[in-house]
């Protein structure tokens, strides 16, 4: 078919789905590209119905379909192997209800982390995910479930999501959960979407439980000499009964480490905290109500490549100890950074890197998270290093996923190859 | 699906071979024990009941099944208030009571692995002296097992603070439906992949057995501090608990019983609750010490502030537990006032509760039924007890009328039919109230993934099984199970 009645079936859809939009389909240019895959189409649809209206096309027209929200994790996950119309949630975007009363809201996927933020922070609350930097949408927040430093306290995307709309690759709109904290009527295809990449369908709308903003907050950090002491320092942590927000080490690749609690609270009760985390760190502990450099940020820039391990609590201390070893062995800088006090690590390689070498350190950083029951996963890397890796690593129950992808996607044409084992 | 005796005879040896004669049950007098669940209103026989002793046998029987093409349904400790174990009368009864190993208990991973039998209560028992429990407390929590508590993603009176069952389940074994050994996540968080675990959490034995569960330990709060507040009506406990939530407090409980429910439990246990109160709060503070202490006042005078006409403050565990004894009793204590009664379960945001609570009663008054309140109210989880005499002409009908009516209330103030108890067989036919044809058809998706035979559990949950071949959102008119009779549309 020729490209043009591609676009004019497209926008005929669209037309069909939302009345006040008038032209939300356009040709893709130069900057509509997935992980490097230039696409053909990007399609911004306003609402579920037009998305719905536009996926039904995509499905007719057999067009691979890969999300976009903001843009700014395109580069995690595998490029897709086919890549026709880019759905664009930048337009599906808006709060939808904000019920202050119930600690609930409702938003739409294309909402910007920060602008929802600003909105709840109104009625002094919040939705506890940490977004660092402007321009991530919630619908890309909950498809790679990435973390930040409070999920210790408020748990992930998967743990506040409450209720989801999503459209699936056949066009059909579908609900599962609700407004309402506690609900266990039917499957909860919200986690299933929660960290799956798009690769099951669009989600459009997101139900999720908030959280008043605490009153006061501290920060405690305490340096010491390497990775491996601020693990067994976090250890320490832990144990005590100081129910931290957040507890963080931050080993930069030029040495030298630091451990940082994060308090929330009350006033008092927060200042009270404060002073016997400090006490428990040690001497020359240091608060204060400001976040240190580099807090919640990915300890990576643009281009580089970007690791997430995991462990067992109790093997955090061995891996940062392993890792750097690995990363020296093989003449590496790495820099790791992340939430030692739920055993999920975030680490950095430059992007320069030989590829050959990232590999060997891939391998060993696999082999040292497999023995403390976790996973190394590669988020993001140059092609060179994507080709040399496999960037998911072993996963657990692939039979079955595969088997879910298919029932959900069976022409594999949301994002494929995006995800685990090629799905 | 139907199965000759013979079949089953040559399913029953199968077993025995597979897992040892003495793990089978066939004798129908025995069999009648595990008729029915929780729900005594829906009573089946199984075929047969096989009582594996660890995760080989228990997919060893699946595979049995899948060979036999027999349905087959776990169970646990037969607790469920929605007939989600009651049994398949041609299929096989698989149950995990002896499957009762803690595995390990491991502190410094703030973890226990356990198997699927293991009682609620036994985890954090084993977990209390190393200063760590396990969370998620339903009521039932010195009789439910695990695996009960997974397939239902049960809740508890702390589940506003400390979230449901899928928060703090980490890991699983399962067998699929086709009879393999899967694991999904375990010590670690956030396995690569989709998370099935958290699919398979609530998912009622419709997606599998599980055989070992991998939970989150937490802490024991350094400080708890637990107060009774006594009130003249629903509405002014429903403000005050509004009022809590409005000033950024995050109880670890709030629990409201209303009159009819205080003076069932008096009878019972004799629990000494303020004379004339119309409804009554519990709330549990807990955490650290500085921080219970500022939020405690805060609470206090809340309560106070939306005239609570006594307040008492437990001074020690003891004094905390009779507070409890009184919430904790509800269910049972119903029993004492009433020869008959459902158990109701449903949903609403909480600051529907002065309406929705206000609707009951009328409801109730129209159909004279009485309706006895127990709830979280934190979290908006109705618990109504409808109060009926099964021996009284039509008693029954009405009960179950206002039962349902109240679902329908919930559903309508953008609730859900169901907090914490499951849809099972009792609510399935409840599901189109709040989902529409396409949401079940892709929550079969899901299904079909796992259990393309359709032999977990069947007839639970949806009111009408999809068939794995079918293309999906294709459907047009009459499904053609419904046309073959084979299933029925509410
Ligand atoms: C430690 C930490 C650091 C962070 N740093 C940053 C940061 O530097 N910048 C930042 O913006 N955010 C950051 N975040 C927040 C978060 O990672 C991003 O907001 C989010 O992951 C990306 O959103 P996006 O809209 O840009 O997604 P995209 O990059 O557009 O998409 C990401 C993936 O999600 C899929 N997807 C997106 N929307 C949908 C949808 N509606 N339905 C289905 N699939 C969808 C895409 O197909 C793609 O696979 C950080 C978070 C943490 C925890
Ligand atoms: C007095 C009383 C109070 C209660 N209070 C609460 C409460 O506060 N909160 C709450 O949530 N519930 C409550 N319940 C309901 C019930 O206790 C829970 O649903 C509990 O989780 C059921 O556990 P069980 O072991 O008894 O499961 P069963 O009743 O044996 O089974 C329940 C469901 O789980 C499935 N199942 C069982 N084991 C497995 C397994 N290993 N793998 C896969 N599927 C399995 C069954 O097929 C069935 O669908 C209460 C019940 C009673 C009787």
């Amino acid at each position: 078919m020729p490209a043009d009645g591609v676009l004019g079936r497209l926008r005929a859809a669209a037309a069909g789905g939302g009345p006040d939009n008038p032209d939300p389909v356009r040709v893709a240019d130069a900057h509509d590209t997935i992980a490097g895959v230039p696409a053909r189409y990007v399609a911004a649809p306003r609402d579920t119905a037009q998305a719905a209206a536009l996926l039904r096309a995509a499905a007719d027209l057999d067009l691979a379909v890969t999300v976009r929200g903001g843009g700014t994790r395109q580069d995690w996950g595998s490029p897709p192997r086919r890549l026709d119309l880019i759905l664009d949630t930048t337009a599906l975007a808006g709060v939808v209800e904000h019920a202050a009363g119930d600690l609930i809201t409702v938003v739409r996927a294309g909402t910007r982390l920060d602008e929802l933020a600003a909105t709840l922070a109104g009625a002094r609350q919040q939705l506890a995910l940490d977004a660092p930097l402007p321009g991530g949408t919630i619908g890309g927040a909950v498809a790679t479930n990435a973390s930040g430093p409070r999920r210790m306290l408020y748990g992930t995307a998967r743990d506040l999501l409450i209720g989801v709309t999503l459209v699936r690759a056949d066009g059909v709109v579908a609900h599962a959960g609700g407004k309402v904290v506690k609900n266990v009527a039917g499957y909860d295809l919200a986690k299933l979407v929660t960290g799956a990449y798009g690769t099951l369908g669009l989600v459009t709308e997101c139900a999720f439980r908030l959280h008043p903003l605490p009153a006061a907050a501290a920060y405690v950090t305490r340096r010491v000499g390497d990775a491996a002491e601020a693990g067994r320092l976090a250890g320490t942590v832990r144990a005590a009964q100081l129910a931290p927000a957040a507890l963080e080490v931050d080993a930069p690749a030029g040495g030298g480490a630091a451990v940082t609690v994060l308090l929330e609270g009350t006033p008092a009760g927060v200042a009270a905290r404060a002073e016997a985390t400090r006490r428990l760190l040690g001497a020359d502990a240091t608060a204060s109500d400001e976040a240190p450099d580099g807090w919640g940020r990915y300890p990576w820039r643009g281009g580089d490549i970007g690791l997430k391990l995991t462990a067992a609590l109790s093997g955090v201390p061995g891996l940062l100890a392993d890792a750097r070893a690995a990363a020296d062995r093989h003449a590496l800088p790495l820099a790791l950074r992340g939430s030692a006090g739920v055993g999920v690590l975030h680490a950095g390689v430059p992007g320069t890197a030989d590829p050959e070498r990232v590999g060997c350190l891939v391998d060993a950083l696999r082999a040292a998270t497999a023995a403390v029951a976790g996973h190394a996963v590669v988020l993001t890397a140059p092609p060179a290093v994507r080709d040399r890796v496999d960037l998911w690593g072993p996963v657990d129950g692939l039979a079955l996923m595969r088997r879910v992808k298919q029932r959900f996607d069976p022409d594999a044409r949301l994002a494929p190859g995006r995800f685990v084992g090629g799905i | 699906m139907s199965t000759t005796t013979t079949d089953l005879a040559a399913l029953g040896a199968a077993l025995r071979a597979a897992i040892g004669a003495d793990r089978v049950i066939s004798d129908r007098q025995e069999l009648r024990t595990y008729e029915c669940d929780g729900l005594a209103q829906y009573k089946v026989v199984p075929a047969l009941v096989a009582l594996p002793v660890d995760a080989a046998q228990c997919a060893a029987v699946v595979r049995a099944c899948v060979a036999a093409g027999v349905p087959f349904v776990a169970r646990g400790s037969g607790t469920g208030l929605s007939g989600g174990a009651l049994p398949h009368a041609d299929g096989v009864l698989i149950v995990t009571s002896r499957m009762r190993d803690i595995l390990e208990v491991a502190p410094a991973d703030e973890r226990a692995v356990v198997q699927p039998g293991v009682i609620n209560l036994a985890v954090s028992r084993a977990a209390n002296p190393h200063g760590w429990y396990y969370a998620p407390d339903p009521s039932s929590q010195q009789i439910c097992s695990i695996g009960g508590n997974v397939a239902e993603n049960s809740g508890g009176a702390h589940c506003l603070k400390y979230g449901f069952t899928t928060n703090h389940v980490t890991g699983v074994e399962l067998v699929t439906p086709d009879g393999d050994l899967v694991r999904l996540g375990g010590r670690a968080p956030d396995a690569p992949g989709y998370d099935l675990l958290g699919a398979f959490v609530g998912s009622e034995g419709t997606l599998g057995i599980a055989t070992e569960v991998t939970v989150r330990l937490t802490r024991l709060p350094e400080s708890v501090r637990t107060l009774l507040a006594a009130f003249e009506s629903t509405d002014q406990a429903g403000a005050a608990t509004s009022a809590i939530i409005a000033a950024g407090v995050v109880p670890a409980a709030v629990e409201m019983m209303d009159a009819l429910a205080i003076s069932a439990a008096e009878a019972a246990v004799h629990c000494g609750y303020p004379a004339g109160a119309g409804a009554v709060l519990i709330v549990e503070l807990d955490g650290p010490e500085p921080e219970v202490a500022a939020q405690f006042d805060q609470v206090e005078r809340l309560c106070r502030d939306n005239r609570a006409f006594e307040i008492r403050i437990a001074v020690d565990d003891a004094e905390r537990a009779l507070f409890w004894k009184g919430r904790k009793s509800a269910f049972a204590a119903v029993g004492r006032i009433s020869p008959d009664y459902i158990v109701q379960d449903g949903v609403i945001p909480r600051t529907a509760l002065p309406e929705v609570l206000r609707r009951i009663g009328e409801l109730s008054a129209e159909r004279g039924i009485r309706v006895a309140n127990v709830f979280h109210a934190g979290d908006g989880n109705l618990h109504p007890l409808v109060l009926f005499d099964a021996s009284v002409d039509g008693q029954t009908e009405r009960a179950e009328e206002v039962s349902g009516a109240i679902l329908d209330l919930c559903v309508r103030h953008g609730g859900s039919i169901t907090g914490e108890h499951g849809v099972g067989m009792d609510k399935a036919k409840y599901m189109p109230r709040m989902f529409t044809d396409d949401d079940l058809d892709t929550m079969q998706l899901l299904r079909c993934a796992f259990d393309p035979a359709g032999l977990a559990n069947p007839g639970k949950v949806f009111p009408t099984p999809r068939l794995c071949g079918e293309v999906p959102g294709r459907r047009k008119g009459v499904h053609p199970a419904q046309e073959a009779g084979l299933a029925e549309v509410f």
